[in-house]
């Protein structure tokens, strides 16, 4: 519901470039995959993908904007402005977008991650021209009523408690970003601080919308049961009459030189120490070599892809230090990003004792390279991968969304089969020995505090009203 | 690898009553040993996912909750003489991908594989080890029960789970939904090997169990998985009936004190059965109210016009037998008793009155209409099949679904609220309650004092 995800994060350094391309309808050839695309007279790329399994659609139109376009004082200003996006036009009062879709039997919400802000219908393929048309009178037409957002902000702040604010996990991520990260935007919460909600305005809101809402910095993307050139006139009569805008050049914000490791501890009330561990790296967007990347992408397999990768194997069944662990490393992103390592102690383990035992997996792989065996199964388990997603139409759409909105393209997918079947082993080392070293580290540090609870049971009747 | 096979041919479908909504075509039979098979072909990706069922989740627990979810957890830590991590490399180095879990009613395991024919070979052949061949080491054993009390404990820092588990015990007592399939700190330290292994001799038996497959291979093929997964496990026995769960409870409020910013609220009742008479009035007499997202009443009046919570919903979680009515939503403590009787007085409205004329149409065409929606993908197809098989429902559950919808008025939906809804008997359950923002001292609330 009005969600808002950070999976993977995502950005492009130049988006002004797009400005003012007035090319006309132009269709690529089919490929390989079923992808076809055209860009309308303002500047809207329509990405579709054909398929006829069930006679349902997606529909995703993908923004370029998102946490990481925020600046301090102003930052969820995404995300709320992504909740405003039901909150009414002229022609469609508050709360009736969701309300007609539900009517035609769709399912829809909206995403808001950091490099990108989606809104989607799932629904019948008969209902596609309605979808869009929703879409296309929302993209310009918000009214952005005070009254609505005073009461919106108010769910986004409830939001925010419920994701973050009390989850000790969530909190940990929160306040490792931002001592992770100097100036590189990924140091704000895609949410937004409590202090920047509560100072938010519904005039923020309108300059927000006005600067990044406009066909040219939108993508359509639909997969489903269609056909290509009919999405393509659906959407040319729906979305090709809006105006173009002038949409700003976003700043590089390249992260600064980190000199040594950086720490910190959240001591909030919770059960179980947790670790988070993240080295700064490249992403293919940001990498001198993309092969580096690939590298790093494979790596992550090798320690965190399965139930027989390394963290499993000698960290919770060798040696046993940890309940649990993982690696989570953003291939798409906008920015650089961190090559992160997280864990959950065992009982009795230390905080200190979990952080040496990931650091010496690290060390492992510099000592003794990745073996044949242990390369040949992340591959194989990419090439299934690649299969077993097109299960979704959803996640097809996604993909396609994601690599469109940080500028790599969506033909970037194509790639990704063959990019990790030529990592070699000696790759992964040199990327371990060149990135994943202490002067790039930050480590949060959970320390549970008491949570003390106690409980009573009333039988109903008695006064429990204060 | 190759993933180019994708032979173009749409076996499913057959026509549904004047819509172009094509439906499954699900085949269903006796394997040997009388494990049941539901299997639907798609040929349209080279993958096959297998699932097998069996009623041997945590109803099963009996006094040692946690014992089926770590008898399921367990399975795949060592069988057939290979410990954990050649089980985890046969699979992994074939891309076939293991899924297991174990929840209230139903436990099960299984795998997603490329049906190309080797690969598939090793990734069925390691299932039917991990299912009918399990050893129990015991230095898994050790390990996973020590990995489940971390769990555990991790699980007491989230008001959520918190709630949801004080609202099961509140609604079933000493019913077996009652107890939490993750365990208590009591029973994790009782759980014996020798439990596990007479669990498991007792429930994964091939009588006990529902095998789905769906995905490109034939019949012939279908049939085959399914010989070989349940080849060695022994007949059995289905388990026995669950006890029937008392319908209407005695009230109760249940405070648990929590140093979250937000309380945690949950309302209600045991519910109705998967195979309920009312099953498919009642799962349209909660969606206008609580079940149909932003287009649901609780939704227009706790958040849309009062901003008091992100989330608030109603439903039915239908079980073998009563599963629970649960209406919810979390909003920052100082709300807590606003908006609690908010919802309270909304559910006393709407039992007394039913939705109006456009809620429930709006409902029927919603359901109707985002039917095709429910079965658009092979993951979500297994679900189903899985759900048709271990709860006994005819195999043209999803022919007649729309019609069984659509047959429903008005006066049914109200009548049905009015007799399996009781807003005087139902559990309330507030994790949080008040105690505000980062308060670690244990103060007893207000309300537990009154």
């Amino acid at each position: 519901m009005r969600i808002y995800i950070s999976l993977i994060a995502l950005t492009t350094i130049v988006i002004g470039l797009a400005l003012f391309v007035f090319v006309g309808q132009e269709v690529t050839e089919p490929t390989q995959e079923g992808v076809q695309t055209t860009t309308l007279g303002n500047g809207m790329k329509v990405i579709v993908k054909e398929n006829s399994r069930a006679p349902v659609v997606v529909t995703q139109v993908w923004y370029k904007v998102g946490g990481s376009y925020e600046h301090e004082g102003l930052t969820g200003v995404s995300h709320v402005l992504e909740h405003m996006m039901f909150k009414g036009t002229d022609e469609i009062p508050a709360g009736e977008f969701s309300e007609i879709i539900a009517a035609k039997g769709g399912r829809e919400n909206a995403f808001t991650s950091k490099d990108y802000t989606a809104y989607f219908q799932r629904i019948s393929t008969d209902h596609l021209e309605l979808c869009l048309s929703l879409e296309a009178d929302r993209m310009r037409n918000l009214l952005l009523n005070e009254d609505e957002f005073v009461k919106e902000i108010e769910v986004v702040k409830e939001e925010r408690r419920l994701r973050t604010d009390d989850d000790p996990t969530a909190l940990t991520y929160e306040r490792f970003n931002a001592v992770a990260f100097t100036n590189n935007p990924y140091r704000q919460p895609i949410i937004g601080w409590m202090e920047d909600l509560e100072n938010m305005d519904v005039e923020d809101m309108r300059n927000w919308y006005r600067t990044w809402y406009a066909p040219n910095n939108a993508t359509l993307v639909v997969v489903g049961d269609v056909k290509a050139k009919d999405v393509f006139a659906l959407a040319k009569k729906h979305f090709g009459p809006l105006k173009p805008s002038d949409i700003p050049q976003l700043k590089p914000r390249r992260e600064v030189q980190q000199y040594g490791t950086q720490r910190v501890q959240i001591k909030v009330p919770a059960k179980v120490p947790f670790l988070v561990m993240g080295f700064k790296v490249p992403v293919l967007k940001t990498a001198e070599d993309a092969a580096d990347t690939y590298a790093l992408e494979l790596l992550a397999g090798l320690l965190d892809g399965g139930n027989s990768s390394r963290f499993s194997k000698n960290l919770v069944r060798g040696s046993q230090v940890a309940a649990s662990a993982g690696v989570s490393y953003s291939l798409y992103s906008l920015h650089d990003n961190l090559f992160t390592l997280s864990a959950i102690p065992a009982d009795g383990v230390s905080s200190e004792e979990m952080e040496q035992a990931l650091l010496a997996e690290i060390t492992a792989l510099l000592e003794q390279a990745p073996t044949e065996q242990e390369m040949s199964r992340v591959k194989a388990q990419v090439v299934a991968s690649s299969v077993y997603e097109q299960d979704s139409n959803f996640y097809q759409a996604m993909k396609i969304g994601i690599l469109e909105t940080v500028g790599l393209g969506w033909r970037t997918a194509d790639d990704y089969v063959e990019r990790i079947n030529a990592v070699t082993a000696e790759q992964v080392q040199q990327v371990v020995k060149k990135y994943l070293i202490k002067e790039y580290l930050t480590v949060a540090e959970l320390v549970p505090q008491p949570t003390e609870t106690s409980m009573s049971v009333s039988a109903e009747g008695m006064s429990h009203a204060h | 690898m190759r993933t180019s096979l994708v032979p173009v041919i749409l076996l499913l479908m057959s026509l549904f009553a004047g819509n172009a909504v094509a439906l499954p075509d699900i085949q269903a039979w006796t394997a040997e040993k009388g494990a049941r098979v539901y299997f639907v072909q798609n040929m349209m990706l080279p993958m096959v996912d297998v699932r097998i069922v069996f009623d041997a989740a945590g109803a099963r627990d009996g006094d040692k909750p946690g014992l089926a979810v770590l008898t399921n957890g367990l399975l795949a830590e060592g069988a057939a003489g290979k410990d954990a991590q050649q089980l985890a490399e046969s699979f992994e180095s074939v891309g076939a991908q293991l899924d297991n879990d174990s929840l209230r009613d139903m436990a099960y395991i299984g795998v997603r594989t490329l049906t190309e024919e080797q690969y598939m070979r090793a990734a069925i052949n390691t299932l039917t080890d991990v299912l009918t061949r399990p050893d129990f080491p015991e230095d898994a054993f050790n390990r996973e029960l020590a990995r489940m009390k971390v769990a555990l404990k991790a699980s007491k820092q989230s008001p959520s789970d918190i709630a949801s588990k004080a609202f099961y015990k509140a609604i079933y007592g000493d019913h077996p939904y009652a107890s939490p399939t993750d365990g208590t700190e009591e029973s994790l330290e009782l759980i014996t090997l020798d439990d596990i292994k007479a669990f498991y001799n007792r429930y994964y038996v091939a009588n006990n169990a529902v095998i789905g497959i769906v995905g490109a291979v034939d019949r012939s093929k279908a049939e085959e998985i399914a010989n070989t997964l349940v080849a060695n496990l022994p007949s059995g026995e289905r388990a026995d009936p669950l006890p029937a769960v008392q319908e209407v409870i005695s009230p109760n409020t249940v405070r648990i004190d929590f140093p979250s910013r937000q309380s945690h609220i949950y309302v209600g009742q045991p519910g109705m059965k998967r195979d309920d008479k009312d099953y498919f009035k009642l799962y349209v007499a909660n969606h206008p109210f609580g079940g149909s997202g932003f287009a649901s009443r609780l939704v227009q009046v706790v958040r849309e016009d009062r901003g008091l919570a992100y989330s608030v919903h109603s439903y039915f979680s239908p079980m073998r037998e009563l599963g629970p009515f649960t209406m919810g939503l979390q909003t920052k403590a100082e709300q807590t008793d606003e908006a609690l009787s908010l919802i309270r007085t909304e559910l006393n409205n709407y039992i007394k009155e039913g939705p109006d004329k456009d809620e429930f149409e709006a409902s029927i065409s919603n359901i109707t209409g985002g039917f095709p929606l429910n079965f658009d993908s092979n993951s979500k197809l297994l679900g189903y099949l899985a759900l048709i098989g271990f709860y006994d429902l005819p195999l043209d559950y999803l022919d007649t679904y729309v019609d069984k919808i659509r047959d429903i008025d008005l006066d049914d939906v109200r009548e049905v609220l009015q007799r399996r809804l009781h807003p005087d008997s139902m559990v309330t359950v507030i994790v949080g309650n008040g105690n505000g923002v980062n308060q670690n001292d244990n103060q007893v609330s207000t309300a537990a004092n009154e």
